[in-house]
């Protein structure tokens, strides 16, 4: 089990954060956040890190499944399980349909069409009022219950995000570690190579584009359940360029690299908010510091020093 | 039926012909080596055989089956592999992984099962590691198998490129330029490395500068000029024709 | 038809300045190969370091003139502090530091000029003048002026300068520049603050048309990306004519379709032209060599 003893202690704190500080603040409200910006971050890494496309629109998923749950719940009385199911498959539908002719892009052309879907996802969101309510949003969606146990209080939804985010986390480092994440990296270290060792490069990373938009749209379900309200504003470009600061500040490639940009990127707010006015410089100076100066990512750049460390010390007994 | 076929193959870049009418076979079980002057469209007619790019016109038949128009990952799952002149080695993944990327066509695995890590899935982890392992022996990089590949030589990376095709298990092996960089010792190894590829059963076609590595381990060499054949035969008739002799110093 | 006309000189007018800014994007990426998202923010710091400075008294034209100097220091201090130092950054570590850079600028101006929306006067008495049935203010001739003249001058410095060359030849070769003894790290400077300038000169055209605030740079730096990817990344004269071409499209498919729907119609469009031709309009495109 040598292999997932990082995800095991892991998967340890997070159960056992909720026991020792039961009415902790942190921890049951801004711990919800955390979670779902984790689900959302390693998701975007698996497109980003390991496949080594980039996306600035990876909130529209997130929006668009948030929005199948709140309309289909609200307007049509579907059942919210139901609502997440049909907004998970239109999105893969979506998703895949746009795959390929996105995915043929490199570099700032991709970076250029997927920040394009995500805008417009979002004029969308503000513009088709009869539909999603406009800027105002909508809200009031039926309280989600799993096996008759309605989800309704904080320390519930703590633990409903927290399994998902830990199966999200799971999946993808058992993706890392399969010929599906060794055919990722190849696409990514060198699409020819790729191609000449068999790969169907098109094809794998339709793949990865649909299964990470798959899992921001259940996200953005559960996050519209939890959060009894949807508006534009969660969805917006600027989130989606969050989530990309996520997975870079982390250290793209790394699953627990997106876990702690993530995780970050989360709390970081909510300390700078003592600085009030200044807040926002902060944040950009932070980010541009950290990416100066350790551009190989935060968890990544203290990995490999704690790596090299070791051998060091090793070899020197 | 030959290995691969080649017929009337023409490849233009805008006004430039890069190969001209160009039409060979390559048997099954031979070293075959093509040589010529720099610029002479070796690496162009590697590309045009994996369909990198895209003949202007002609026709490529492996094993009977036309594979001109195929997508290289095609190709490649028919039997044909590669490495580059400009090497192409995985930089972000150690050097067993980018042999476990090798044996991508001897497993099957899809990104569900993957995620899931279903009981398939790591009985199937194992096979190819052992395959992988098989084929870094083979080219003598075993040692280096934990290694990143980013940290690897260049000697080393260009075996790697080996390996990697190698766990392939192809038919044909196209290789652009193996003996570049290397030093004299390392280029005996690759000599003795290309005779036991060979010997295991694989086709060899082999884009290459050094000339007495050339004459020792082929057994029918093709030369170009201008993109177009110059001669064909035995290396031992090759060295004696004096249109290439010609073609060599005229260029040097 | 008079509509129609109508639609062509405001797109004029908003393609002008997304052309501006456009060029701007451009003569980074061909200095340094950087996307520079804090590209929205050059135009917004020359239009509010201008109000405020027309506010503190100070002449129109000597604010004005001002305002792009003051922006053209930024620029260079965003080449200086934060693009030099990560010169071995991938491409995402430098679109994210340009990011964190234009969070950054945008909280600075929050924090001097505040949240509240302003405008600029018109350069000159504003009266409509009729064209047939359609109407066109003299501060749109301005803007479709000021940016020609912008635009050639631009030209004229890349093609017949000495320093304009200079800045070419590093974009073409930053290693041969360097052999030939051009300084290298002063080019990607001046590109830098070039560029910034250009924005600042967006800012100072586009305000008394449409009004600014510390975060209205945002959506303009994204057209101007847009216009720069639709005539081909890294070609300016491409990115002129992609501006242009953005605008136009972008308020005649406003006019006729929807309002609330400009933006995703400039978007759309440019996805759409990615599609079909991923190097876009005037791009060449990049064959692998392998």
């Amino acid at each position: 089990m040598k292999r997932l003893s990082g995800f095991l202690l892991f998967a340890a704190l997070c159960a056992a954060l909720p026991i020792l500080f039961p009415d902790n603040y942190y921890v049951t409200v801004v711990g919800l956040t955390v979670f779902i910006n984790i689900i959302l971050a390693v998701s975007l890494n698996l497109l980003m890190g390991y496949a080594g496309q980039i996306s600035l629109g990876h909130a529209a998923f997130f929006g668009l499944g948030a929005y199948s749950s709140a309309i289909l719940t609200i307007r049509y009385g579907l059942n919210p399980w139901l609502a997440m199911l049909a907004g998970a498959a239109m999105v893969m539908a979506l998703s895949y349909i746009l795959s390929r002719p996105i995915l043929r892009l490199k570099g700032h052309y991709l970076a250029m069409a997927t920040l394009g879907l995500g805008i417009i996802v979002h004029i969308f969101f503000v513009q088709a009022d009869e539909l999603t309510g406009g800027p105002d949003g909508i809200s009031g969606l039926p309280v989600l219950s799993i096996m008759g146990l309605p989800i309704d209080s904080d320390i519930r939804w703590y633990w409903v995000l927290c399994s998902f985010m830990l199966l999200t986390v799971l999946f993808s480092l058992n993706i890392a570690d399969s010929r599906a994440g060794r055919a990722l990296s190849a696409v990514h270290g060198s699409e020819i190579a790729a191609q000449m060792m068999g790969i169907d490069t098109a094809k794998v990373k339709s793949h990865i584009f649909v299964f990470s938009a798959l899992i921001a749209s259940v996200a953005g379900s559960l996050f519209a359940h939890q959060q009894d309200f949807v508006s534009p504003e969660s969805f917006s470009f600027f989130f989606s360029i969050e989530l990309v600061t996520m997975v870079v500040l982390g250290g793209l490639g790394s699953t627990f690299g997106a876990v702690i940009g993530a995780f970050i990127l989360s709390i970081l707010p909510e300390v700078l908010i003592v600085f009030e006015d200044f807040e926002v410089l902060i944040f950009g100076a932070i980010l541009m510091v950290i990416m100066i100066f350790l551009p190989e990512g935060l968890f990544v750049a203290l990995k490999n020093r704690v790596i090299h460390f070791m051998r060091r010390s090793q070899g020197g007994a | 039926m030959p290995l691969l076929e080649v017929k009337n193959i023409e490849k233009r870049f805008g006004g430039l012909k890069a190969i001209s009418n160009l039409s060979f076979t390559v048997e099954e079980n031979v070293v075959f080596s093509i040589i010529g002057p720099n610029g002479a469209g070796k690496t162009t007619l590697f590309n045009v055989l994996t369909n990198i790019y895209k003949p202007t016109s002609g026709s490529i038949f492996f094993r009977g089956t036309e594979i001109t128009n195929l997508p290289p990952f095609r190709i490649a799952r028919l039997g044909v592999s590669r490495t580059f002149q400009n090497l192409q080695v995985f930089l972000n993944m150690n050097t067993l992984e980018n042999v476990m990327v090798g044996c991508h066509l001897r497993s099957k695995s899809g990104l569900i099962a993957s995620a899931l890590r279903l009981p398939s899935v790591i009985r199937e982890e194992k096979q190819v590691r052992a395959m992988a392992l098989e084929a870094l022996e083979f080219c003598g990089l075993d040692e280096f198998a934990n290694r990143p590949a980013s940290s690897l030589p260049y000697g080393i990376l260009k075996k790697l490129e080996i390996a990697r095709s190698l766990a392939a298990k192809p038919k044909l092996l196209l290789m652009d330029e193996p003996a570049a960089g290397l030093n004299d010792t390392e280029t005996a190894e690759l000599c003795q490395l290309i005779k036991r590829i060979r010997d295991s059963g694989i086709t060899v076609v082999l884009v290459e500068h050094n000339m007495s590595l050339v004459m020792e381990i082929s057994q029918e060499v093709l030369v170009l000029n201008y993109g177009q054949l110059l001669a064909q035969g035995p290396p031992g008739e090759i060295q004696k024709n004096p249109e290439v002799i010609a073609a060599y110093l005229g260029e040097e | 038809m008079d509509q129609l006309l109508q639609f062509l000189i405001s797109g004029l007018t908003v393609g002008s300045i997304y052309a501006l800014v456009a060029l701007g994007f451009s003569i980074i990426y061909n200095a340094s190969d950087v996307v520079n998202f804090a590209q929205g923010e050059f135009v917004m710091i020359g239009a509010m370091s201008a109000i405020f400075m027309l506010k503190a008294g100070i002449s129109y034209p000597l604010a004005a003139f001002l305002a792009i100097v003051i922006t053209a220091g930024v620029g260079l201090a965003l080449d200086k502090f934060a693009i030099e130092p990560a010169k071995n950054a991938t491409v995402v570590s430098t679109i994210i530091i340009t990011i964190g850079a234009s969070i950054f600028l945008r909280g600075a101006a929050l924090l001097i000029w505040g949240k509240e929306i302003y405008g600029l006067p018109p350069f000159t008495n504003n009266d409509p003048i009729r064209i047939g049935n359609a109407t066109i203010l003299p501060q749109n001739l301005w803007v479709m002026l000021g940016t020609a003249v912008t635009v050639f001058a631009v030209k004229y410095f890349f093609d017949h300068t000495r320093m304009g060359k200079a800045i070419l030849a590093c974009s073409f070769n930053k290693k041969a520049a360097y052999l030939v003894g051009i300084n290298v790290k002063r080019m990607l400077l001046i590109s830098y603050g070039l560029s910034a300038a250009l924005g600042a000169m967006a800012g100072l055209l586009v305000t008394p048309i449409t009004f600014m605030s510390y975060n209205a740079g945002v959506m303009l730096g994204l057209k101007g990306f847009c216009a720069a990817i639709l005539g081909g990344m890294g070609n300016s004269m491409g990115a002129v004519l992609g501006g242009v071409l953005l605008g136009i499209v972008e308020t005649v498919g406003a006019g006729f379709i929807s309002s609330g729907y400009k933006d995703a119609i400039a978007f759309l469009v440019i996805m759409l032209v990615l599609f079909i031709k991923p190097s876009g309009l005037l791009g060449k495109g990049e064959a692998e060599r392998v």
